[in-house]
């Protein structure tokens, strides 16, 4: 069987000639399975008991102690630092931004992270704060976190946010044209946004939490690959669920169809309800067991977090000193 | 089919970090054994009249791990009169709600004493810690507490009918599950207020003996359970025991026939549970991703040794490709090696037997023109190990697609449309199980009806519950264990 | 004088819908109770054997398929046409049965057809009552239900006539399974015309085959046969019942015999949804229920 291979640059563009299969095959009635071939791409169907069993025993993986401090500040260095709050103030920007170029005040072997990601608004201070540093800036842009914005204002946003400096875009995947069934528009939508963000990163947000099922999930990061998204990203932060195993895991796959029949990498993020060590080791097994040892890198694989550092810090002081450390003694940042 | 292997290769960047999983061994600090074991006759061990001892060793190193009694002909003797003895002594007259109260405890105490068991059961079987800890010795006990509830409400089991013991019930039991199957057996046979003469497989009897100690400290009264250790010819002197009412073998369909003659004209009943050849029917609409976690699952958990395992894979010929794409990438992944280890997934083969059997078995498929595909791993160094295997180009008439192989080999077969996997799924003597994967319900449906099989996973595959019936189709045996289809083997209806 | 010479009836085998000689064309003679002569029957032979297994074989999924109300009604048509015919089953069981009374073969053929429509009933009830979801610990939806193993050879039972054979006969064909009977080598008359009540009864052809002739010769290629799943050995004496289920081991057919309780025919033991299960396999189907 021959998979078409799209180039990267070909997916990228609006007027797209595969354009109309793109959409076709993402359709809801679309068949399955053989016919997307002819499109170069398979949305493969998920099933949900299947997929979070997978991801279940993936989590009881047990990684080597002499791993884990690379493990952990892996972890550290892939991590994107956020605030996303109404009441960010400069101030608050400028700490988040010290924090994310010595993560460890009193141990400077902590790498820096990253990004800082925060809302447009705040891009200037923080690119400011990290210059000289080789902290990225992620802005949320393009109507986050709804994207409902007009189109034109949401696009507008994503080219303010990239002249004051951000390196990185991420936008949210337009839910009200994906859940009525108007792939075309958001696919169009994302495409544009690809356009604005010129030669800063696309990180399209699925809202996984939003979609419903797996299935869902895997069509919404096709779409979102296929529009051009370097990253596809799971969460806003901004509703009750967020990034799972089981979520992460089905867009690891999704991200190992898109190389496997397109040859193109994207990279996945994972945000909202990552707080503990653990928690991100699980994800790096189930990110290298999915994809390899390839997507282990910040290139191709980010956690976005606000609460995590602090126990990536404290376990890290734990492997150094071999004691268990007290909450309370980490930046409260 | 189009090798796939170079495709994202330039993907890779240059690995900065990759992912070493610990060795995990799980300790064995709470297994104490002792250097022999004697026979569990009538509430305590003792020794087997001719003295005949022989090692069980852990197939991971080779070690001998404990002298084990090899029961003879007296012994059986003795063991069926001790079962003989507690069921007219008392056990079949006991109100079921009390025998349920024996099965609960037994229940509780393996699940308190879970670690030791899967520890043990792994040391002496070879199967990964994470199956014995996280399926065997779990599924065991919920086996117990199923049928413990059953004891005190078979009047509600058969409408119409009362459902009265048997007797004194013989089981044979086989290495690839031990505690499990000992469950199997043990536990409906108590609860339909029949008593056991229970004979474990000669490489794996040291859970069975455990089990021992657990049934003691539930104060199961003398004689009700019986554990006869020993070879094959225990197996056939329990068998055959004029003083035995009713036969329960699981094992090889060869022995099951052996049995099924020698059982003939005796008024013995019998159940078999019997070896099989299960296809597992992959549907191109299928989801891929779990498809090839269920193919894995289906084929190389417990290293294959499974009766019911999907040895055969039948795929749709437009997803081929893709499905052994990711299946061989898949199997990269597969960590074989020390079952102890909590990271392993293949643990070692039972036996130097069973190893020499699938070393064979491969040899002819290579010989027949089969292509095999294994994944670049180091096997350890002692032991009994094989690496997981993939035959494609396997045409029906071979031999690794009609024989039970009982290891991790899978051979691949493309079908064209349903009616062709339907034919080339029951072109076999046996029925044990099916997989079918397939998006479309109606479909599974349909498929499912024309499997000639006693279990049917659809968009899954391995899946055990003491309430769902478990058993053969055909040359895969007769009578269901699990759920109240369970109780039949082991009572007669009176009117 | 208005005599009219009688025609007599020609007892010829069952065998995929069709009445025909052996084809060894060979015969025995049948006699009644007072050793008088009533006819010849058909010695069967065990080419005979393999053409009704094949026949069996080849309608079996036919048969499971339809559906259990067609299946149901099909046998409560047998219970019509054997009620329309009853005179003559009784004479049938008259004749043969040593010191047998016109009220006791009567009540035999009642109990006969009240057998069928009672068997009738069962067809779309047995997988509800038999089968039914299994609540396991995981998120699958668990399915179990009885389907009918297949080919089903009946050694009929030689105590009577009529009844035990309709006993043994009608459990097995209500599930789907197709069968294939040794008919009672001392009565086998009663057997033929129960066919000819089949053939008119919309039992679709080689649903039921019925051989005649000598168990020892018939019984071993039936019990040896690959194709029988099930192997039903009510009539056969210990040894010969001993010899076939020697025989069928070789290829783990199921050997099943009526129980004593069974054996008194003409009491409600003798029928049993129970029996039904006996010549069915348990399937059980599992599903993940998942979004």
């Amino acid at each position: 069987m021959v998979f078409g291979v799209l180039s990267p640059n070909a997916s990228l563009s609006i007027t797209s000639p595969i354009l109309g299969r793109v959409t076709d095959l993402l359709a809801v009635d679309a068949p399955v399975g053989a016919a997307d071939a002819v499109a170069g791409i398979r949305i493969t169907p998920v099933d949900a008991v299947g997929l979070e069993q997978r991801a279940a025993s993936l989590c009881t993986r047990s990684i080597k102690t002499s791993s884990k401090a690379a493990a952990l500040d892996l972890a550290v260095r892939m991590m994107d630092l956020t605030t996303l709050e109404g009441a960010d103030t400069p101030e608050r920007v400028q700490a988040l931004c010290a924090r994310a170029r010595h993560p460890d005040a009193a141990d400077w072997s902590v790498p820096p992270v990253a990004a800082v990601c925060v809302y447009p608004e705040l891009v200037p201070v923080a690119v400011g704060a990290l210059a000289d540093s080789s902290v990225a800036v992620a802005s949320v842009a393009g109507g986050f976190p709804a994207g409902l914005a007009p189109l034109e204002a949401r696009l507008a946003e994503i080219s303010w946010a990239v002249a004051a400096g951000a390196d990185e875009v991420d936008i949210v995947l337009n839910r009200s044209a994906f859940l009525s069934g108007q792939y075309q528009k958001a696919y169009d939508e994302i495409a544009a946004a690809k356009q604005a963000c010129g030669s800063a990163h696309l990180k399209v947000i699925l809202e996984t939490g939003e979609l419903g099922s797996y299935d869902q999930i895997r069509r919404a990061s096709m779409l979102a690959m296929v529009a051009g998204a370097d990253f596809i990203k799971t969460s806003t932060g901004k509703i009750g669920t967020s990034a799972t195993p089981p979520t992460a895991l089905c867009m690891a796959e999704a991200i190992r169809d898109m190389a496997e029949q397109t040859g193109r990498a994207v990279g996945l993020k994972l945000a909202g309800g990552i707080r503990t060590a653990k928690q991100a080791w699980h994800y790096l097994v189930i990110v290298g067991e999915t994809l390899g040892s390839g997507w282990l890198t910040p290139e191709r694989f980010r956690l976005g977090a606000s609460s995590l550092l602090n126990d990536v810090l404290m376990q890290r002081a734990k492997l150094r000193d071999g004691r268990y450390q007290r909450r309370e003694d980490f930046s409260v940042d | 089919m189009t090798d796939r292997s170079s495709i994202g290769r330039e993907l890779e960047p240059a690995g900065e970090f990759s992912l070493d999983y610990a060795p995990a061994p799980e300790s064995t600090a709470p297994v104490r054994l002792a250097s022999q074991y004697g026979l569990f006759v009538g509430g305590e061990m003792v020794e087997p009249a001719a003295g005949g001892m022989a090692p069980t060793i852990n197939p991971a190193t080779g070690e001998t791990l404990a002298e084990v009694s090899v029961a003879d002909a007296a012994d059986v003797d003795y063991a069926v009169a001790a079962a003989r003895a507690a069921w007219e002594g008392g056990w079949r007259d006991l109100p079921g709600s009390e025998r349920a109260k024996y099965l609960y405890r037994v229940a509780r105490l393996l699940q308190e004493r879970a670690r030791e068991f899967a520890v043990l059961e792994t040391m002496d079987g070879g199967k990964p810690i994470r199956e014995s800890r996280d399926l065997d010795i779990p599924l065991a006990a919920a086996h117990f507490f199923h049928y413990a509830g059953w004891a005190d409400k078979l009047d509600y089991a058969f409408s119409g009918r009362r459902a009265a013991p048997l007797g004194v019930a013989a089981q044979v039991i086989p290495w690839n599950f031990p505690l499990l199957m000992a469950a199997w057996k043990l536990a409906p046979a108590l609860a339909c207020g029949n008593t056991a003469v229970l004979k474990p497989a000669p490489t794996t009897p040291l859970t069975a003996l455990l089990l021992a100690e657990v049934l003691r400290d539930a104060e199961l009264p003398p004689g009700v359970v019986n554990i006869v250790t020993g070879d094959d010819a225990t197996g056939a002197a329990l068998v055959s025991h004029p003083g035995v009412d009713k036969v329960a073998f699981t094992g090889s369909t060869e022995v099951g026939r052996a049995i099924g003659a020698e059982l003939a004209g005796t008024g013995k009943r019998l159940t078999l549970e019997l070896g099989g050849k299960a296809a597992n029917i992959v549907f191109e609409d299928a989801a891929l991703d779990q498809v090839t976690e269920g193919i894995v699952n289906g084929i190389y958990f417990n290293g294959g040794q499974v009766c019911c395992a999907g040895s055969r894979l039948l795929v749709q010929e437009s997803v081929a490709d893709a499905v052994v794409g990711k299946l061989q990438k898949r199997m990269d992944t597969l960590r074989v090696g020390d079952p102890l280890d909590k990271n392993t997934d293949i643990g070692a083969i039972n036996s130097q037997a069973q190893l020499d059997r699938i070393q064979e078995l491969v040899a002819s498929g290579v010989a027949e023109g089969a292509e095999l595909y294994t994944p670049a791993c180091v096997l350890p160094e002692r032991g009994f190990f094989h690496p997981p295997a993939l035959f494609t180009n396997v045409s029906t008439a071979h031999r690794i697609a009609q024989e039970e192989i009982f290891g991790p080999v899978l051979s691949v077969l493309t079908f064209r449309t349903a009616e062709e996997a339907v034919a080339k799924a029951n072109n076999t003597p046996y029925g044990l199980s099916a997989g079918i994967w397939t998006e479309k319900g109606s479909r599974i449906l349909w498929m499912a009806d024309r499997m000639q099989a006693g279990v049917v996973w659809a968009n899954t595959f391995n899946r055990f519950d003491p309430a769902s019936p478990f058993g053969g189709y055909r040359e895969s045996g007769y009578g269901r264990e699990g759920g109240r289809a369970g109780l039949l083997p082991y009572v007669e209806l009176v009117a | 004088m208005s005599s009219r010479l009688l025609i007599n009836k020609t007892y010829k085998q069952f065998i995929g819908g069709a009445f025909e000689r052996s084809e060894s064309g060979r015969s025995y003679p049948v006699v009644g109770a007072e050793g008088q002569h009533l006819a010849h029957a058909v010695q069967g032979s065990r080419k005979d054997v393999r053409d009704a297994v094949a026949s069996a074989r080849s309608s079996q999924e036919g048969w499971a398929g339809r559906t259990a109300y067609n299946r149901g009604q099909i046998l409560y048509r047998v219970a019509e046409v054997m009620e329309s015919r009853r005179d003559e089953f009784c004479a049938e069981v008259l004749r043969a049965t040593d010191g047998c009374s016109e009220k006791a073969a009567a009540a035999e053929t009642a109990a006969a057809i009240d057998r069928w429509v009672w068997y009738a009933g069962w067809a779309d009830k047995f997988p509800t009552v038999l089968g039914g979801a299994n609540p396991v610990a995981g998120p699958y939806f668990n399915l179990s239900v009885p389907e009918p193993t297949g080919v089903v050879g009946i050694v009929a039972p030689d105590e009577q006539p009529l009844l035990p054979l309709v006993s043994r006969l009608a459990p097995v064909i209500v599930s789907g399974n197709t069968a294939v009977v040794l008919a009672s080598e001392r009565c086998p008359l009663a057997a033929i015309t129960l066919a000819e009540t089949l053939a008119l009864s919309d039992v679709p052809a080689g649903v039921v085959n019925i051989i005649t002739g000598h168990r020892d010769e018939l019984v071993p290629p039936l019990a040896g046969h690959v194709a029988v799943d099930s192997l039903d050995i009510s009539g056969c004496d210990s040894e010969q019942g001993a010899a076939a289920a020697r025989q069928a081991a070789a290829t783990i057919t199921r050997v099943i015999s009526a129980s004593t309780a069974e054996r008194q025919w003409a009491d409600e033991a003798a029928q049993s949804p129970y029996l039904i299960d006996a010549f069915c396999e348990t399937k059980t189907v599992w599903h993940p229920k998942g979004r």
